[in-house]
C-alpha cells in the first residue's frame, strides 16, 4: 500500500508543476499585467516600458514564472485590477460559500444516489429498476444549466418556496440560528441542481457493480451457507461495492467546480464560480488567474485523496 | 467516472465482433427508439440548414425597437426577444451553429484523441505511461474554465478559434477509450504477424489496427457529439460560445438569466431548452443502438 500511495505522490508533483504552468501561460497571454495589475494602461508608452522595467515584466520568462509561484506559495496573488484589493480576501469570502454548496452537493450525492444504486442494481430489470435507470438516462443527457434553470422556475419563480438569489437573507445576526436557517434555505435549490444531475455517475457505478458482485462466488458461497439475503447485500456486497464509493468525492471536485459554475450563476448565488465569471466580464484578470488556479489544485488532490483512500478501502486497486 | 464504466465494457469484450455498416443498420432498424431519434436528427439538420438558407440571417438579428417581447403570434411564430428579434428565426440558425460546431469539434477532438489514443496503447510499456499520465493531468483539469478564459484571451475571436478551443480541451476522453482498446488489440495475432512480415508501426497502427476498432470510434464519437453540443450550449449559455452577432441554443437560453424572461416569457428560453435536450437525447440514443450493434454479446439475436 505504502508503495502505491508514494508512486501517486511522485506523480502529483509534475502535475502540480504542469498546472502551474499552464495557468502561468495562461495569464501571460492575458492583455494587461495579470500577475502585478500594477500599471495603469493610461500612461505614455514610455512610461509603461519604464514600469513593465521596473515591474520585472522585460525579464525572461522563466524568471518571472518563479516570482510568480513563489508569491502564490505563500498566498500573494496580486490586486485585484476592479476591486483595489488584495486578490487573497476577495477569493476567501467566496471560496466559503463554494465550500457550503460543494459540501451540501456532496452529501445528497451520497444520500441519493447509495440508495438509488443499490435498489437498482439489487432488483436489476425489474420495475423498480427500469425507472431508476430512466431516471439516470435522462439525467445523463441533460445539461446542468438547463436543469437547473428549470429547477428554479418552478421552486423559486412558480411556485415561490425558495429564494431565488444570493446566499443568506440580508439583515440577519451571522452565527444566529436564523441566519443558518437562511442559509441552508439559499443553498438547498442550488445544491438539488447539482446533485440531482450529478449522481447519474454514482448510481451507474454502483448498479453495474452490484450486478457484477452478486454472480461471484463468494456471494453464492454466503446465499450457501444460509445468509439471509439482507445480510448477503448489507454486509457482503456492502463492503464490496459501497465502500469504495466513499472515495469518490474526490473525482466529483471536477464536476463539481463545472456545476458551480453553472449553478451560482443561475442562482446569483455569491461562491467561487460567480466571481470567476464576474471578474472575466469585467476583465479583472488576476481574479481569474487566481481562481483556476485554486480550481486545479482543488481537482489535482481530490483525484490524489480518492485514489489514496481507495488504495486503502479496496486493495484491488493496488495491484493495477 | 462514466468513462471508466464504459472502460470497463468495453475491456469486457474480448472476441471480435463481425463490423459493417449493415449491423449498425440492423441494429438501428429493431430498436424503435434509436430509429425515432436517427429519423429526427436527420429531418431537423435537413430542415435546419434548408430553412437557414431561405431566411434572412441579417433581418433576423436586426434589433427592432417596436416588437420588444412580442409574445407569439401570427408574425412572429415564437414571439420575440428584447431587441425585437424573432425567436423562430434564431431558433433554426441557433440550431444549425450549434449542430455544427457539435460535429466540428467531435471531429477535431476525435482526431487528435484517436491518434494519442492508438499511438499510446499500441506502444505500451513507458511511452503509454508517460502518454497517459498527460491525458490523467488533462481530465482533472476544470476544463469548462479554463476554455472560458482562452475563449476570452483569444485574438480575433470566431467559430473557428472557438472550434479549436474546445478542442483543445476536450480530446482525452476519446484518448483514452482507444487506448486500452488499443492495448488489447495489439496482443492479437495479426499484429504480430504483420511485424513479423515486416511491417512498420506506422503501416499497423494505421492501416490494420485502426480498421479494426472502429466500430468503437464510430461509437464514441456519436456519444461525444451529444456531450459536445451540450457544453457548447452550456458556453453559449454564460455567455464564452460564439461571437455576439452569432445566435446559439445557448445563446436564446441566456435571456433566461433575467429573472422576468424566465418567470413570465416562456416563449423565448422553453423552445431552446427542449430543443437541445431533444437533440442531445436524440444522439444519444443512436449512440447507445450503434454501442450494442458493436458489441457481440449485447446485440439481440436475429
Amino acid at each position: 500500500m505504502w508503495k502505491f500511495i508514494v508512486r501517486r505522490l511522485i506523480i502529483t508533483l509534475p502535475q502540480l508543476l504542469l498546472l502551474s504552468l499552464l495557468v502561468f501561460f495562461m495569464a501571460s497571454l492575458m492583455p494587461g499585467d495579470a500577475f502585478t495589475s500594477q500599471i495603469d494602461p493610461s500612461l505614455s508608452q514610455d512610461a509603461i516600458e519604464e514600469q513593465r522595467e521596473r515591474l520585472g515584466l522585460n525579464d525572461p520568462w522563466y524568471q518571472q514564472y518563479g516570482r510568480w509561484v513563489s508569491g502564490v506559495a505563500e498566498g500573494d496573488f496580486g490586486t485585484s485590477t476592479a476591486h483595489y484589493r488584495p486578490v487573497t480576501d476577495l477569493i476567501w469570502e467566496r471560496m466559503i460559500n463554494t465550500i457550503w454548496l460543494s459540501l451540501l452537493s456532496v452529501i445528497f450525492i451520497y444520500a441519493i444516489g447509495i440508495p438509488l444504486g443499490i435498489i437498482s442494481g439489487r432488483w436489476n430489470d425489474r420495475l423498480v429498476d427500469q425507472i431508476i435507470t430512466g431516471y439516470t438516462y435522462l439525467g445523463f443527457a441533460t445539461p446542468i444549466f438547463i436543469f437547473a434553470l428549470v429547477v428554479l422556475f418552478f421552486f423559486g419563480f412558480t411556485l415561490g418556496w425558495f429564494p431565488t438569489g444570493g446566499s443568506v437573507a440580508s439583515g440577519l445576526e451571522p452565527g444566529s440560528f436564523e441566519y443558518i436557517v437562511s442559509k441552508l434555505h439559499h443553498l438547498l435549490l442550488p445544491a438539488l441542481s447539482i446533485a440531482l444531475i450529478g449522481v447519474v455517475g454514482t448510481v451507474q457505478y454502483l448498479r453495474s457493480e452490484i450486478i457484477d458482485t452478486k454472480q461471484k462466488d463468494f456471494i453464492i458461497t454466503a446465499r450457501a451457507k444460509g445468509a439471509p439475503e439482507s445480510r448477503v447485500y448489507n454486509r457482503h456486497i456492502f463492503r464490496n461495492s459501497v465502500l469504495p464509493i466513499a472515495a469518490f468525492f474526490g473525482y466529483e471536485i471536477t464536476m463539481l467546480i463545472t456545476g458551480s459554475v453553472f449553478v451560482e450563476q443561475i442562482f446569483s448565488y455569491p461562491g467561487m464560480g460567480n466571481l470567476f465569471i464576474e471578474s472575466i466580464l469585467i476583465r479583472d484578470f488576476p481574479v481569474v488567474t487566481a481562481v483556476v488556479l485554486l480550481f486545479g489544485l482543488a481537482a489535482i488532490l481530490g483525484a490524489l485523496l480518492s485514489d489514496i483512500i481507495l488504495s486503502i478501502v479496496d486493495p484491488r486497486i493496488r495491484i493495477k | 467516472m462514466s468513462n471508466q464504466q464504459t472502460e470497463k465494457v468495453i475491456e469486457q469484450k474480448v472476441e471480435k465482433s463481425p463490423s459493417g455498416l449493415s449491423i449498425f443498420w440492423k441494429e438501428i432498424l429493431r430498436d424503435k427508439l434509436a430509429l425515432v431519434s436517427l429519423l429526427f436528427l436527420v429531418l431537423t439538420t435537413i430542415a435546419v440548414f434548408g430553412v437557414s438558407i431561405l431566411l434572412d440571417k441579417d433581418e433576423i438579428v436586426r434589433v427592432d425597437p417596436f416588437a420588444i417581447y412580442e409574445p407569439p403570434s401570427e408574425l412572429f411564430l415564437l414571439g420575440t426577444d428584447q431587441g425585437g428579434r424573432d425567436i423562430f428565426g434564431q431558433l433554426i440558425i441557433g440550431t444549425r451553429n450549434s449542430l455544427s460546431v457539435g460535429i466540428l469539434v467531435t471531429i477535431m477532438s476525435g482526431f487528435i484523441g484517436i491518434v494519442f489514443g492508438v499511438v499510446s496503447g499500441y506502444f505500451g510499456g513507458h511511452v503509454d505511461n508517460v502518454m497517459m499520465r498527460i491525458v490523467d493531468f488533462f481530465m482533472v483539469l476544470p476544463n469548462i474554465m479554463i476554455i472560458i478564459v482562452f475563449v476570452t484571451i483569444v485574438p480575433k475571436y470566431s467559430v473557428m478559434t472557438f472550434s479549436l478551443v474546445m478542442t483543445a480541451f476536450l480530446w482525452m476522453g476519446i484518448a483514452r477509450l482507444i487506448r486500452s482498446r488499443a492495448l488489447q488489440e495489439k496482443e492479437l495475432d495479426y499484429v504480430q504477424a504483420s511485424r513479423t512480415l515486416g511491417s512498420s508501426h506506422m503501416k499497423i497502427i494505421f492501416t490494420q489496427v485502426l480498421p479494426n476498432i472502429m466500430s468503437l470510434i464510430v461509437v464514441t464519437m456519436t456519444l461525444n457529439l451529444a456531450a459536445n453540443i451540450g457544453i457548447e450550449s452550456g458556453l453559449s449559455f454564460l455567455g464564452f460560445g460564439f461571437p455576439q452577432d452569432t445566435p446559439s441554443l445557448g445563446t436564446l437560453l441566456s435571456y433566461a438569466t433575467n429573472p422576468t424572461t424566465l418567470e413570465q416569457r416562456w416563449w423565448i428560453w422553453v423552445p431552446a431548452a427542449i430543443l437541445i435536450l431533444v437533440l442531445m437525447l436524440a444522439v444519444r440514443n443512436v449512440g447507445e443502438a450503434l454501442k450494442r450493434a458493436a458489441d457481440a454479446r449485447q446485440r439481440r439475436a436475429s
